[in-house]
């Protein structure tokens, strides 16, 4: 279907074969087109058209080139070259590549003036956007849309909505801006082109979704229901848009963001307060909305995510980029966290004139209302001699901003340098920033005065006269002894010849004519002589002080006013004599004279209120920042308003995705992009959840380890303080935010990959696991990849996720400090009839090799499952057993180390090893073994690796990434999976190093050999029904005294091994479940305390093995003081 | 957004116009003249200017005007970021960007401009795809275009457009492998009259120059990244391998460019590696003043300060400067008033030292300031903060590429005040 064109493209072409010897000529005669062509080279310009014809009209496609390309010339200076047109549309069907070009730009160009013509060229679109060449597809409708012919809309409407479903991204990009071509031609094709936008909204192409919101942008911005389904596909894909796309993407989600989610800002004081117990609190950032005690501010886990994910875009070098984010972070963050941007705005400061200039006016803006936030970059903002007058200004500007009375001292020392500066303007505008600061900070005021005073002395004129109003308008806001000073200025009256500065003085001493009476007389004496040679704005304050000194002392200065006024009378400009006339009538008494006279005194010599020196940028911040509108102070046309914080918060499920569609293509960079890709369903039913009274506020998991346990905060506030512990969680979102995005954002890709290779675990990837923080070593915070979604079977009674951190928030949260204090806590009990929701696992492979991808970029990726599909497997597999086993993230994991390897005997390098508890990230199979390597010798130890294993039958294990190298004293931790299929056998393998071998092994206490599970009371005794007789073994244990207390005895038992708490209606029986890593048999515990320091200790498991040597260790646990 | 864009020169001439939407007059430029006639100074004329049917942005490279006409609400920085980056392709395409260049070149110029921007939104901005739809001219290749008649534009799409890596095009071949580093610092500090330091900081570029065959996936790490305090990169740098163990990891593009800008942290105390001292004095009477000016070197890291030049603009009342230099040469514009004194190395043992008279306006009176000195210099083979590349390793090919860092300091803003 799309090679008809090809020979029919032809025919325009063959028209001009004869003129080819004309056309020789033409191209002697041609010189190149001198620069300053004016009205004279009109003649010529026609004589060149025809030539040019000539050539375009030959058969020599270099002929045609050539003419093309001087044409180009002509526009491209600007000169008219309309007439050529119909001789050039005919090579619109060149198969030549660049000729075509060239005539693209020119039919763009002129298509608008010669409508009629440039419709012969349309099929020739029309046909080309058939064309197998992706490239050549997009130029065509590139072009098509450019065609500013109102003729074609239709055309362009059908070409668009094609496009809008091309293959290829390109084409669906270009298809993106001819959206909004189509629309400021015809704005009437509104409702088409919305249905297209929404349409491209949904696509997974990053290199589309720029474009797509730019036409959003300009064509819908109000429909911001729109954005709601895309809203966290946007956000996950922002690092990979393209660095323009990325702008605008942000500014959108920033308008997006202030409609949708509630002000972070209202609960700063709160926040303040709770600030320490946030910081060591548990990583519980978003509790349940339901909660009646108090309301704290939760914020929305997608309002965390458009945080989260804008971060690191700040290590951007595009820097219209990296001020998106800023401006992001200024109207939508917390105010704890804005600061995180200033160092990166700083930054910008190095960048060009212009850039400087933009960031600089921004940062002014910022400046105002958080000093603290660029205080420690005060020096950054010095002035050089040698930059442009306007950033100096603006430099200065946010200097006086930053003045506190800490610095103030400092700044002071800068601008007295500033004063002198050659550049007059900036000094002048050195005095009023001086000014400034006087007023801001009172400790200065004398200082400043003073300083000011001395300038007085100055020889430059601008200097003196800018003292000059900037002094009398301190005085004016210090209405105390400063008569001296005015003194002074009369004396100065003599020499200075400024205008706005004589008038300055004249009116100060007017004011203060009482603390002044014998100098004020003769000033005015003064001014009298030379009255008539003044400039109107000294007359008019000369004509001010004479009424004034008429009211005060009229036995010295009547005549002189009474002179004064009848020069005004006569004045050239009518301002003055207006003015002359209005005093007269009002201090010369006589018989007309009104009431208004007696107040003559009080209209004249009221005090007046003292003028406020503030920053011309106070208030800019009315615009968003970084918008045209904000660097004009006005608003630009097309300007989008931010609007303020909802009251209420809108409906969160808007923006839930039901199903998760495989994305599609190419478009993952492994390294760069994982954070960019976890999938939607993510979120999908957490809004749902939350509607629901059970409330099992699903996940968004690498929101917060923690967040989960939402969903047993109902059930639970009647053990828990509720209300501290919300305090507490609300306020640690902004720590655990921003930790959790390294290692969530390699699950994300790792989710895809064990899709890919483990379909095979289906069942098992069934649970919910909770997926290590590489970061957090000691399981402080972990981190639960829970994708959950709707199911629709209802059957399927999997019970929520209830994905713990490996911190539970604590009953008192500030006792959080230490995690090995911790009191485990019983895991929260989910209800059969709560809302069947299942959560998938996340085992993932590590990304061993960042690099792998690339040379795999095109690998077509195999379609992972959609959630549903999982769920169903799932609700299929557990149908059965019917109730609900969840993995769980550890109660308690040990930061008890073995060693590995002696140094002594590694010659330098040691290592150690301990079981962090998490689920394996490579494989379901796998026991996760933290192994720390130091060198402890002198030398550098070089390719850490293993080597050779020796593993019993049935063990396996997964190799941590080899150490390239690692220095003297330096240390580094590595995972490895260790499958022990379920035995307590040792794995024994060789770590090797460059030079030497080390035979070492990994033997597992048999605790480390299970996954915690939750599972309600109920459950619980179901299933030891089922495990009586031969997989019972029962004893009885004598309980140390010290452990007789259920908290101590709950935190012995998990310490020893990785059980999870079930949670237990009676006080003297404890609970513990958990199953196997392997097999996945349950292994259930229960220690029922006895009478006289005894227990009964009760082990139900078909594992019988590993329940006698469970039993045999916890015997010795519970005996031990 | 960017609706068209007009290329002015110092003396006012437009001399290139591009439109991407409807035309719009060049008339709308005399708002912009209006600008830089009351601007005095070419520096001075603001980057954003309101006419009351469109806004201006520009920008001033290399002595040409880069005018933007924009129509509706943008983020200036997005257009004033994009014609850098137009600078930038002009300077990769034709080796410099002056109006010769521009002039000589306009058909590629109106073809990249074209590729780079679709409706006034930027499309291609990445150097190594637009190399692949537009070839940069040379002069073998204009030869054989003549002669054969084949074009300088590509024919189909570059397959970075659509990989996930845009910035580097596919199928790249060299016989030798190289990639080579330059780690490049700057000092930038104002020393106050008394040689004390006021400010200073360290900023530093790495250029990279890579010439490696097919996909080449890199890691450089440093000796000592905790010194690095802020940095941007390269898109092709991988944000996360940064945050989460300090190593650079990327796939290069081909060719030059540049692959992270660093700000060393401030707490570290910055080496200034020359002093400067000075007596300048003007005559409180008579039309005559001093001038005494050494430069010495500070520090020496063992390494010679090379490419020393002092710049000075002196009052305007200045006439003339009658000096002596012990080394070097130097030169007073009277026009621009600009004192410059080119020292070249400068050698421990004999300290440079420029001396004279300042001959003054008679009659006017004397400068109340003495004007900042501009510091030049370079030391070669040194990283002034002391960063060092560790190593550099290649994954996903097999040759053994040849690597190479150098390491150059020098001065950036570097201003004395006297």
């Amino acid at each position: 279907m799309l090679s008809m064109s090809n020979n029919n493209s032809m025919s325009y072409n063959d028209q001009g074969g004869a003129v080819e010897s004309a056309t020789e000529a033409g191209l002697e005669t041609t010189p190149t087109t001198s620069t300053g062509a004016g009205f004279g080279l009109f003649s010529t310009d026609y004589k060149k058209n025809d030539d040019l014809k000539a050539m375009l009209e030959s058969s020599k496609d270099s002929l045609k080139l050539e003419a093309m390309k001087r044409i180009v010339g002509l526009i491209a200076k600007g000169k008219n070259a309309s007439e050529l047109f119909p001789a050039v549309v005919k090579n619109v069907a060149s198969k030549n590549i660049e000729l075509k070009k060239l005539v693209y730009v020119y039919l763009v160009r002129y298509a608008e003036e010669q409508q009629d013509v440039a419709l012969l060229s349309i099929c020739t679109f029309q046909r080309a956007l058939k064309d197998p060449n992706q490239l050549i597809r997009a130029s065509a409708l590139r072009v098509l849309s450019s065609v500013r012919v109102p003729v074609i809309v239709p055309i362009m409407m059908l070409a668009i909505k094609e496009a809008a479903t091309d293959l290829s991204p390109y084409v669906r990009k270009t298809a993106a801006h001819a959206i909004q071509k189509l629309y400021s031609l015809e704005p009437d094709q509104k409702e088409h082109l919305i249905e297209v936008i929404e349409k491209l909204l949904k696509d997974k192409s990053t290199l589309v979704a720029g474009s797509v919101v730019m036409a959003f942008e300009e064509v819908c911005p109000d429909r911001i229901d729109l954005i709601h389904k895309n809203y966290r596909k946007l956000c996950n894909v922002l690092v990979d848009v393209e660095e323009w796309g990325q702008v605008l993407i942000i500014n959108m989600l920033t308008r997006y963001a202030r409609t949708q989610f509630l002000s972070p800002w209202k609960q700063d004081e709160i926040f303040e307060e709770n600030c320490e117990q946030a910081f060591y609190g548990s990583d519980d950032e978003r509790n349940n909305k339901s909660e009646p005690t108090s309301k704290p501010y939760v914020m929305d886990p997608d309002h965390r995510l458009l945080l989260r994910n804008t971060k690191p875009l700040l290590q951007s070098r595009n820097t219209a980029v990296v001020m998106a984010v800023a401006q992001l972070y200024w109207h939508l963050a917390p105010r704890s966290e804005v600061s995180l941007v200033t160092k990166s705005l700083v930054r910008l400061l190095r960048s060009h004139r212009e850039v400087q200039f933009i960031v600089l006016q921004n940062i002014a803006t910022m400046s105002i209302q958080r000093k603290g936030m660029f205080e420690p970059y005060l020096k950054s903002f010095y002035v050089r001699s040698t930059d442009p007058t306007h950033i100096k200004t603006l430099k200065l500007e946010i200097l006086t901003n930053l003045a506190n009375g800490a610095n103030i001292s400092t700044v002071l020392r800068e601008f007295q340098t500033y004063v002198k500066s050659q550049d007059k303007q900036f000094a002048a505008a050195t005095i009023q920033a001086i000014g400034r600061c006087a007023t801001n900070i009172s400790e200065v005021t004398d200082t400043c005065l003073n300083g000011l005073v001395l300038l007085l002395s100055n020889r430059d004129e601008t200097v003196v006269a800018e003292s000059v109003v900037v002094i009398k308008k301190l005085l004016q806001t210090q209405p105390t002894q400063h008569s001296d000073i005015i003194k002074h200025m009369a004396k100065l009256l003599d020499n200075i010849a400024v205008p706005m500065a004589r008038a300055s003085i004249v009116w100060l001493i007017g004011e203060y004519c009482e603390r002044v009476p014998k100098i004020a007389p003769d000033v005015l004496r003064k001014m009298a002589k030379a009255f008539t040679c003044e400039e109107e704005i000294v007359k008019l304050q000369t004509l001010n002080l004479a009424a004034k000194l008429y009211l005060t002392n009229a036995k010295q200065t009547k005549l002189l006013t009474q002179y004064i006024l009848n020069l005004g009378k006569y004045d050239p400009n009518y301002d003055i004599r207006d003015r002359t006339r209005f005093i007269r009538q009002l201090i010369v008494p006589n018989e007309k004279s009104g009431a208004l006279s007696k107040y003559a005194k009080k209209i004249f010599l009221a005090s007046k209120p003292a003028p406020v020196l503030e920053s011309p940028f106070k208030d800019r911040d009315r615009f968003q920042l970084g918008t045209l509108s904000h660097t004009l102070n006005t608003k630009a046309s097309g300007y989008l308003e931010l609007s303020d914080w909802p009251v209420m918060a809108p409906d969160q499920s808007v923006r839930n995705v039901e199903v998760v569609e495989p994305f599609t293509q190419s478009t993952t960079l492994a390294g760069k992009v994982k954070a960019a890709k976890p999938d939607d369903a993510f979120y999908s039913g957490s809004g749902d959840e939350e509607a629901s009274g059970s409330g099992s506020e699903s996940c968004s998991s690498e929101e917060s380890g923690s967040d989960s346990e939402s969903g047993s905060d109902d059930e639970e506030n009647g053990r828990k303080k509720s209300s501290s512990d919300s305090a507490s969680s609300s306020n640690s979102s902004s720590s655990s935010g921003n930790e959790s995005r390294s290692s969530q954002s390699e699950s994300g890709s790792k989710k895809k990959n064990l899709k890919k290779r483990n379909p095979r675990k289906n069942k098992k990837s069934c649970k919910n696991k909770s997926e290590n923080d590489k970061i957090t070593k000691s399981g402080s915070k972990t981190k639960t990849d829970s994708v959950s979604s709707e199911s629709e079977e209802s059957s399927s009674e999997k019970s929520s996720s209830s994905s713990e951190s490996g911190s539970e928030p604590e009953t008192d949260s500030d006792s959080g400090t230490d995690q090995k204090k911790q009191k485990p806590k019983p895991k929260k009990e989910e209800t059969k009839e709560a809302r069947e929701k299942t959560t998938k696992q996340e085992v993932s492979l590590l990304d061993l090799d960042d690099f792998a991808p690339v040379s795999m970029p095109t690998a077509p990726r195999p379609a992972m499952l959609s959630p549903s599909l999982i769920t169903d497997l799932e609700g299929l597999s557990l149908l059965n057993t019917s109730l609900s086993i969840d993995v769980t993230s550890p109660v308690y994991v040990p930061a008890k180390s073995h060693e590995l390897l002696h140094r002594m005997s590694g010659k330098g390098l040691a290592a150690q090893y301990h079981f962090p508890r998490q689920p394996c990230i490579y494989s379901s199979d796998m026991v996760s073994v933290q192994v720390t390597l130091t060198n402890s010798g002198d030398q550098t130890v070089e390719d850490i690796h293993i080597g050779e294993k020796k593993l019993p039958s049935g063990l396996q294990i997964h190799d941590f990434n080899s150490i390239e190298s690692l220095e003297p004293g330096a240390s580094i931790t590595v995972s490895m999976g260790i499958d022990f299929n379920d035995s307590t056998q040792a794995a024994n393998f060789q770590l090797c190093t460059k030079s030497d071998q080390f035979n070492v092994s990994i033997q597992p206490a048999v605790g480390e050999l299970l996954l915690p599970v939750t599972m309600s009371e109920q459950d619980f005794r179901t299933q030891q029904g089922k495990l009586t007789g031969m997989n019972e073994s029962a004893a009885t244990i004598s309980v140390n005294q010290e452990n007789s207390s259920s908290r101590a005895i709950v935190h012995k038992v998990v310490t020893a091994a990785n059980l999870g708490v079930v949670p237990s209606a009676e006080d003297r029986i404890h609970r513990f479940a958990a199953k196997t890593v392997k097999a996945a048999d349950l292994v259930l515990v229960t220690v029922e305390l006895k009478e006289a320091s005894t227990a009964q200790l009760l082990i139900n498991t078909e594992k019988t093995v590993i329940g006698s040597m469970l039993q045999q260790e916890l015997k010795a646990v519970l005996f031990q003081g | 957004m960017i609706h068209s864009l007009f290329l002015i020169n110092s003396a006012g001439d437009i001399f290139l116009e591009k439109h991407w939407k409807s035309v719009v007059s060049r008339s709308v430029c005399d708002y912009f003249f209006e600008a830089q006639e009351k601007a005095v100074d070419v520096e001075n004329v603001p980057p954003v200017i309101p006419t009351p049917h469109h806004y201006l942005i520009s920008i001033y490279q290399d002595k040409i005007f880069f005018v933007a006409v924009i129509q509706t609400e943008v983020p200036p920085l997005f257009v004033i970021e994009f014609l850098h980056r137009v600078v930038e392709m002009f300077r990769d395409y034709f080796g410099e960007c002056s109006e010769a260049a521009i002039k000589e070149n306009v058909v590629t110029v109106y073809e990249l401009l074209e590729e780079m921007l679709d409706n006034g939104f930027p499309l291609a901005t990445e150097s190594n795809i637009l190399k692949e739809l537009i070839r940069p001219p040379t002069i073998l290749r204009s030869v054989v275009n003549s002669i054969t008649g084949s074009s300088n534009v590509g024919e189909t799409l570059p397959t970075g457009q659509l990989s996930i890596i845009p910035w580097r095009r596919a199928e790249v071949k060299y016989t030798n492998n190289e990639a080579y580093f330059d780690v490049v610092e700057e000092i930038d500090a104002i020393l106050d009259k008394s040689g004390s330091t006021v400010f200073a900081e360290i900023q530093g570029v790495i250029d990279a120059s890579i010439k490696l065959s097919g996909m080449p996936d890199l890691t450089l790490s440093f000796m000592n990244p905790r010194l690095l305090d802020d940095v941007s990169f390269h898109p092709c740098v991988r944000f996360k391998r940064w945050e989460s163990e300090r190593v650079l990891s990327f796939i290069p593009p081909d060719g030059n460019f540049r692959l992270m800008d660093y700000q060393v942290s401030s707490q570290n105390l910055v080496a200034i590696p020359v002093y400067v001292n000075h007596n300048i004095n003007f005559k409180e009477s008579g039309s005559s003043g001093r001038f005494d000016v050494t430069v010495g070197l500070k520090q020496n890291m063992g390494k010679s300060v090379e490419g020393v030049i002092m710049t000075v603009h002196m009052p305007k009342v200045v006439l003339n400067m009658n000096l002596t230099p012990t080394q070097g040469t130097y030169t007073y514009d009277p026009v621009t008033k600009i004192l410059t004194w080119d020292i070249g190395k400068i050698n421990p043992q004999k300290v440079p030292n420029l001396k004279g008279v300042i001959c003054l306006q008679s009659g006017a009176p004397k400068p109340e300031e003495n004007p900042n000195l501009n510091i030049q210099f370079r030391i070669q083979q040194l990283a002034v903060s002391g960063i060092k590349v560790n190593r550099l390793d290649m994954f996903g090919e097999k040759y053994k590429p040849f690597k190479g860092v150098k390491y150059v300091t020098k001065a950036g803003k570097f201003q004395v005040r006297t």
